[in-house]
């Protein structure tokens, strides 16, 4: 594999910066590596050389290994997972590995690559999990708007079971695991673990509140439940098989590896792109021509997004950052779910506000009160400005319904022009789970660094057709009948 | 901050703790002890901090989903607002529950809920008595900077017959529909979509049928969930309240009742943590629209030659009564019924008719309960059967149908408190779902169950029809028990004699350390034994026999012991009865003996009637005295656990109609008894002072308790008498089982006009086996042929019913299988054969 490998978007290849090797994303050019037979023979390891690798290992030699590695959760928490896998009680059985692979992050989707062109790769890495944990049940919980992801780990799993590789005594040892191959049912917040778990039992999904109970300690059916991220996963193969060292080699030191970055938005070259954490900075993702290759048709950038729609938005100022986590949360947003979504000069801001809070309401389970009402209501508000029947209070209102579901200082990125530092992540919250704080990010980026835009659209009504309701005189100065006091209502 | 109340507040209060693990938290700059472990908003509440919520129920899993409770916790990594109904205490906790950020996060969240609220509380049933309108007042914003269009429904659905649902004023919190999967396991409300077109509904076409449906609407904390019993009827403000017990069954929920106008308008469980937790069956919830009724009995009747009746004055009526007494020799006069009278009108029966009339032919239960002797053995209450880790034997009816909330209480024992319930019933029940062994026996033979279980040996056979596999898994939860174990005792099935039950029980109360929860199911079966309205028995449970105390207190006494209902009426159809009284008993409907119960009143030269309606017996009555119902007067009442509670008057009866015991005091004073008694207090004092094992129920003690006062009622021996024979199995045969059903064709349901019509299409039960045997399926036409009577019912195929057994249900249409019985069998055999 080299920087010369096909690369671009159209078929979704990815490549290296050519010095570091692939570790997920080694057999995306490989055709037919969704086959077991492929899987052996191609790609970075052969395939099922880590999974032997582990069982010639005790399960907490493995753990113990896993935690050396330092490999940082994928899904968006960025915790270390053997840590994680540490959490479980001792003694206390059956404990379930869940698969999380229910990727809908706007921006995301490099997981769904990892389903389609490596499922064997993803299999090995949960059952080097299941083996760590000593859990006998497996969990795949595969998107259900990803047909194609199904269908692959479904022939990967029949191919694999045939091969003695799950099921019964794997590869001839005493180690046995039953895979469970589950289909969402289209709902992005099952996407937050709690919410995966009570669809997975049959239930509505909706987050289940931590404390009391975490997955780790009591998860499915109440029982140690170890949920793991699609790419999370797909890591260990290759851990277990090159071990320790030659993983820590890669990357920085706190964030040793290498991460799988989905680059979209107005690049040159949109993709999936398999990056050394820590070392790569945005600028190079952004206009290295190994990965994006600049803004297209040589614009400016405006803003980006460095961890999918959840997270705060980034300006050209953040550029130089590290994709690496410690730092882009200092700096007031986060990696998340390795979705860079890049944005150029021709973008509006107050649209692209709207777009992303629309999705935060849309997708909001409905459980908590500010969640459930107040994105909704932020959808509103902003719908209403863009109609033109915006009112200059309608500003403060955005940010005190978002300062309600999120209260106190929102992360935000530095401003050297108005002289505002960050706010560092995370946020605080009112809700259970990140969905409703998630749509407070658009807002709080968008109005304090192009708070003029929305007032453009508020005072310029001469520019926007106006409905009944809102009288527009001749000099464009709106004025309104909906007053800007609180209107007595209860 | 002023502290509100949420909902009806004497059903939600924090559920009764005592403090074993003590840890100091500091609320609001005051440290306190509280239970470690315990929930914040509960701690926070017993000590004068009360927190705001909707979703919150103290009876049920919180779920953190309204987010009005939240509160800034500080467990040592600095404060942060947290839900307080999911946080546990923890030792030096600091909370604070008024902080400037706690202020605006709640102000915040009743901004949010209001949002979309529709804010129609002029004409909404829940304004004025509204958690969400009180806390908007106490916590909210006062006003609302939502300007866009609300969200809009029809409303409102129907979502069962009895509960309406307008979505548009719901606020999501998932009270009603935690309560149906959770407390009911009825899930048959949940939310669907997302966002905010959140909703509660039903699955198309299935209707929230469930038993318990109107608790939901008791716990919404808006008006989004309406009873068509009280919608529109009243405003809260219009109540007036009394607390008071419900008893429609056995089980003696508490509750309030509540009336505005002198007309009784709604009823509301209160929160006993003995018995009901706040919870309802829909039918004693809703059932008071039978006092309402206009088919209520207003003044006395008397039966003119013609046979139709005549109104009359109380005093013609009363002289008229006192002179059929007087005038017939005690040992042909006979009392039946009062199970549905308070302790002191079954005390003040059961005085004149064995101290001042004389004779003891006297019997609260009509043949379908089971022999006042269950009542000996030791008892348990129901927190004796469910507590934790405890062994159940249910050798009783079909819970839901039967003790609606006593299913509730097992179900939940079961589930969340390790109960193991072995269930030894005719047919699957509500509560096989969740025993952990069910034994059917073939009707007559349940004794022979009974004795597998108290360590007779199984036969490779099995015995009473259930096989040895099955013996042996029931056994073997019992063998596993190492907690208490109780037996719930009571008549499952009406085919089957009270004998039958009697000699189970005997062989059960050989167990070691065994106690017994008798359930009978009428209201004040319980009450009415113990004031003495049973044969041979006096008030205070002594016998008649033993007496040292009634003899010489009253100015005559019985001379034998008298015989029980079924020997009263076969007395009666012999011509040996001249006079019968009847208690608010319906022999003709309820008799398990249809027959019989026609040749007894036939034969009887006078029936007088105590009664509130015109039903079947009291059409053949000669004199008929209106009487009040519940909720219109005072007294005590005794549940099956020997649990005795106020039950309070709060409306006046119609017409002239009043309370049993003034009757019976007013009939004793003309002949000639000089009693004293003037009021129901001191009717239950002198009850209580000429019985030692009642002292501690004296009025004012009762008055005083909320959950009621327990007494041991057990007489310390028990005497089931000889065991009576196994009947014979006739091969061509099916064996009955009788049943009851929650919603039937009784008098009360028959007068509450929103629960007319909810009883079951009647069909008679059959197995997969005897089905394939006959070549049937459900639905198909099918005669139930016994030597009396036969009825035509479709066929319901069960694998709940076992081989060998018919399942009819009783009452449920005019055409009543009840007809079938013949109290001189044990068990009743029927030919089921193609129609």
């Amino acid at each position: 594999m080299s920087a010369s490998a096909t690369n671009g978007h159209a078929d979704g290849t990815v490549t290296s910066s050519g010095d570091t090797p692939l570790i997920v994303s080694s057999r995306f050019d490989v055709p037919d590596a969704h086959t077991l037979e492929v899987y052996r023979t191609s790609g970075s390891f052969p395939g099922y050389a880590g999974l032997a690798a582990a069982l010639e290992l005790t399960p907490d030699e493995v753990r113990a290994s896993v935690t050396a590695a330092t490999l940082l959760g994928r899904g968006g928490a960025g915790f270390p997972a053997g840590v994680k896998w540490g959490f479980c009680p001792p003694g206390v059985w059956p404990r379930y590995v869940v698969v999380n692979g229910d990727e809908s992050e706007p921006g995301t989707f490099k997981d769904r690559r990892l389903m389609e062109r490596d499922p064997h790769q993803l299999i090995e890495g949960a059952l080097i999990a299941a083996y760590a944990i000593g859990a006998a049940q497996v969990f795949l919980y595969v998107r259900g708007e990803m047909p194609h992801a199904q269908e692959r780990i479904a022939g990967a799993l029949n191919e694999a079971l045939a091969a003695g590789l799950v099921g019964r005594s794997i590869l001839g040892s005493d180690f046995s695991v039953d895979v469970v191959l589950h289909w969402g049912a289209g709902a992005y917040i099952v996407g937050e673990e709690t919410a995966l778990i009570e669809s997975l039992e049959g239930n509505r999904g909706m987050p289940r509140l931590k404390p009391p109970f975490f997955p780790a300690a009591k998860g499915l059916y109440m029982q140690p439940t170890i949920v793991n991220n699609i790419e999370t996963l797909s890591n260990l193969p290759w851990i277990l098989h090159h071990g320790v060292d030659a993983y820590t080699a890669i990357g920085s030191e706190t964030s040793p590896g290498t991460r799988l970055v989905a680059l979209s938005g107005h690049v040159r070259r949109p993709g999936i792109y398999e990056i050394p954490q820590g070392t790569t900075t945005f600028r190079d993702l952004i206009y290295d021509d190994r990965y994006g290759g600049g803004i297209r048709d040589g614009r400016e950038l405006k803003m980006f997004i460095p961890g999918g729609a959840s997270a705060p938005w980034f300006f050209p100022e953040q550029l130089d950052l590290p994709f690496e986590a410690k730092p882009v949360g200092a700096a007031g947003s986060m990696l998340g779910s390795g979705a860079v979504v890049v944005m150029d000069e021709t973008t509006d801001a107050v649209e692209a506000c709207y777009s992303i809070v629309r999705f935060f309401a849309r997708e909001s389970c409905g459980k908590c009160t500010p969640c459930r009402e107040g994105t909704t209501w932020e959808e509103k508000i902003l719908e209403r400005i863009l109609e033109g029947h915006g009112r200059p209070s309608d500003i403060d209102l955005l940010l005190d319904v978002a300062d309600n579901i999120s209260p106190g200082p929102y992360p935000v990125a530095a401003d050297p022009a108005q002289e505002l530092s960050a706010v560092p992540f995370p946020p605080k919250q009112t809700t259970i789970c990140p969905l409703g704080p998630s749509s407070v990010a658009p807002i709080t980026s968008a109005i304090r660094r192009f708070r003029s835009e929305f007032e453009l659209r508020i005072t310029r009504r001469d520019l926007i057709p106006v409905a009944a309701g809102g009288v527009v005189s001749s000099d464009g100065e709106a004025s309104s009948d909906l007053g800007d006091e609180r209107r007595v209502d209860v | 901050m002023t502290s509100v109340t949420n909902g009806g507040s004497m059903s939600e209060r924090p559920r009764p703790l005592e403090i074993t693990d003590p840890v100091t938290i500091t609320v609001d700059g005051r440290s306190v002890e509280v239970q470690r472990g315990e929930l914040l908003i509960d701690a926070c509440e017993r000590n004068d901090a009360y927190i705001p919520r909707f979703c919150y129920h103290p009876r049920m899993e919180p779920v953190g989903m309204c987010r009005m409770c939240l509160v800034e916790v500080d467990t040592g990594r600095g404060p942060a607002l947290q839900p307080s109904c999911m946080i546990p205490t923890a030792a030096d906790m600091v909370v604070s529950t008024t902080s400037d950020l706690v202020a605006k996060a709640q102000d915040g969240v009743l901004e949010f809920l209001l949002a979309n609220h529709p804010l129609d509380c002029p004409v909404c049933d829940k304004g004025g008595e509204c958690p969400l309108q009180d806390q908007t007042m106490s916590y909210g914003p006062g006003e609302s900077r939502w300007v866009e269009e609300k969200r809009h429904y029809e409303k409102p659905i129907e979502i069962s017959p009895l509960v309406l649902l307008d979505r548009e004023r719901c606020i999501l919190c998932d009270r009603c529909t935690r309560f149906a999967s959770e407390v009911t396991d009825d899930p048959l409300i949940h939310f669907i979509n997302r966002g905010s077109n959140t909703e509660v509904n039903t699955f198309p076409g299935d209707p929230f049928s469930s038993y318990f449906s109107g608790n939901t609407v008791q716990i919404c904390p808006v008006g989004a969930l309406t009873a068509t019993p009280y919608r529109f009827r009243a405003r809260p403000w219009d109540l007036e309240r009394t607390e008071s017990t419900c008893t429609v069954c056995s089980v003696g929920c508490r509750v309030t009742l509540e009336s505005s106008r002198d007309r009784l308008l709604r009823i509301n469980g209160v929160d006993s943590d003995p018995v009901n937790w706040s919870w309802l069956c829909d039918a004693g919830r809703f059932s008071f629209e039978a006092t309402n009724s206009k088919d209520r009995l207003t003044d006395p009747l008397h039966r003119r030659s013609d046979g139709s009746f005549d109104p009359i004055r109380w005093s013609e009526a009363l002289a008229a009564v006192a002179d059929v007494l007087a005038s017939t020799a005690p040992e042909r006069l006979a009392v039946l019924g009062g199970a549905r009278l308070t302790d002191e009108a079954a005390f003040a029966w059961a005085s004149l008719a064995k101290g001042v009339v004389g004779t003891d032919h006297v019997d609260a239960q009509l043949g379908d309960g089971l022999p006042a002797d269950v009542f000996d053995l030791p008892g348990a209450s129901i927190d004796d059967v469910c507590r934790p880790g405890g062994t159940v034997i249910y050798m009783g009816p079909d819970p839901k149908e039967e003790l609606p909330v006593l299913f509730l209480r097992l179900k939940h024992a079961a589930v969340r408190d390790r109960v193991r319930i072995v269930e030894v019933t005719p047919t699957a029940t509500s509560l096989s779902l969740y025993a952990a062994a069910s034994v059917h026996p073939r009707p007559g033979e349940l004794a022979a169950v009974a004795g597998v279980l108290a360590g007779a040996s199984i036969p490779d056979d099995g015995v009473a029809g259930v096989d040895a596999e099955h013996l042996r898994s029931a056994l073997s939860v019992l063998s596993d028990a190492d907690g208490p174990l109780t037996v719930v005792l009571g008549r499952a099935n009406l085919a089957e004699s009270g004998a039958v039950v009697l000699a189970a029980a005997a062989q059960l109360a050989g167990l070691p350390d065994v106690s017994f929860l008798p359930v009978v199911r009428r209201g004040n079966v319980r009450g009415a034994v113990a004031a003495g309205l049973t044969p041979g028995r006096l008030p205070g449970g002594g016998r008649l026999d033993s007496d040292t105390h009634w003899s010489s207190v009253w100015p005559t006494f019985p001379a034998a012991p008298g015989a029980d209902a079924l020997g009263i009426l076969s007395a009666a159809a012999a011509g040996e009865i001249s006079t019968l009284v009847l208690l608010g008993a319906d022999p003709l409907s309820d008799a398990p003996d249809r027959a019989l119960a026609e040749r007894a009143l036939e034969r009887v030269e006078t029936i007088i009637a105590l009664d509130a309606f015109e039903q079947p017996s009291v059409a053949r009555a000669h004199i008929v005295l209106p009487v009040a119902m519940p909720g219109e007067v005072d007294g005590t009442t005794t549940n099956a656990e020997g649990r005795v509670s106020r039950v309070r008057a709060k409306v006046t009866p119609p017409g002239t109609a009043r309370p049993d015991w003034i009757v019976a005091v007013e009939l004793a004073r003309r002949l000639g008894a000089e009693w004293q008694a003037g009021t129901a207090e001191e009717l239950r004092n002198e009850l209580v002072a000429g019985s030692p094992r009642l002292s501690g129920t004296e009025w004012s003690v009762v008055d005083a308790a909320t959950d009621g006062v327990l007494v041991d009622l057990s007489a310390g021996t028990f005497d089931p008498g000889p065991p009576p024979p196994v009947p014979q199995v006739d091969s061509y045969s099916l064996r009955l089982v009788l049943t009851r059903e929650l919603y039937d064709h009784g008098e009360m349901l028959e007068r509450s006009e929103s629960l007319v019509g909810l009883s079951r299409t009647p069909t008679v039960g059959i197995s997969t086996g005897d089905a394939e045997r006959l070549g049937v399926t459900s639905g198909t036409p099918l005669v139930v042929r016994g030597e009396r009577w036969s009825i035509t019912l479709p066929a319901r195929v069960s694998t709940g019913v076992p081989r060998g057994s018919a399942h009819l249900v009783h009452r449920l249409a005019d055409s009543d299988p009840i007809a079938l019985l013949d109290s001189g069998e044990l068990a009743c055999d029927v030919r089921v054969e193609l129609a």
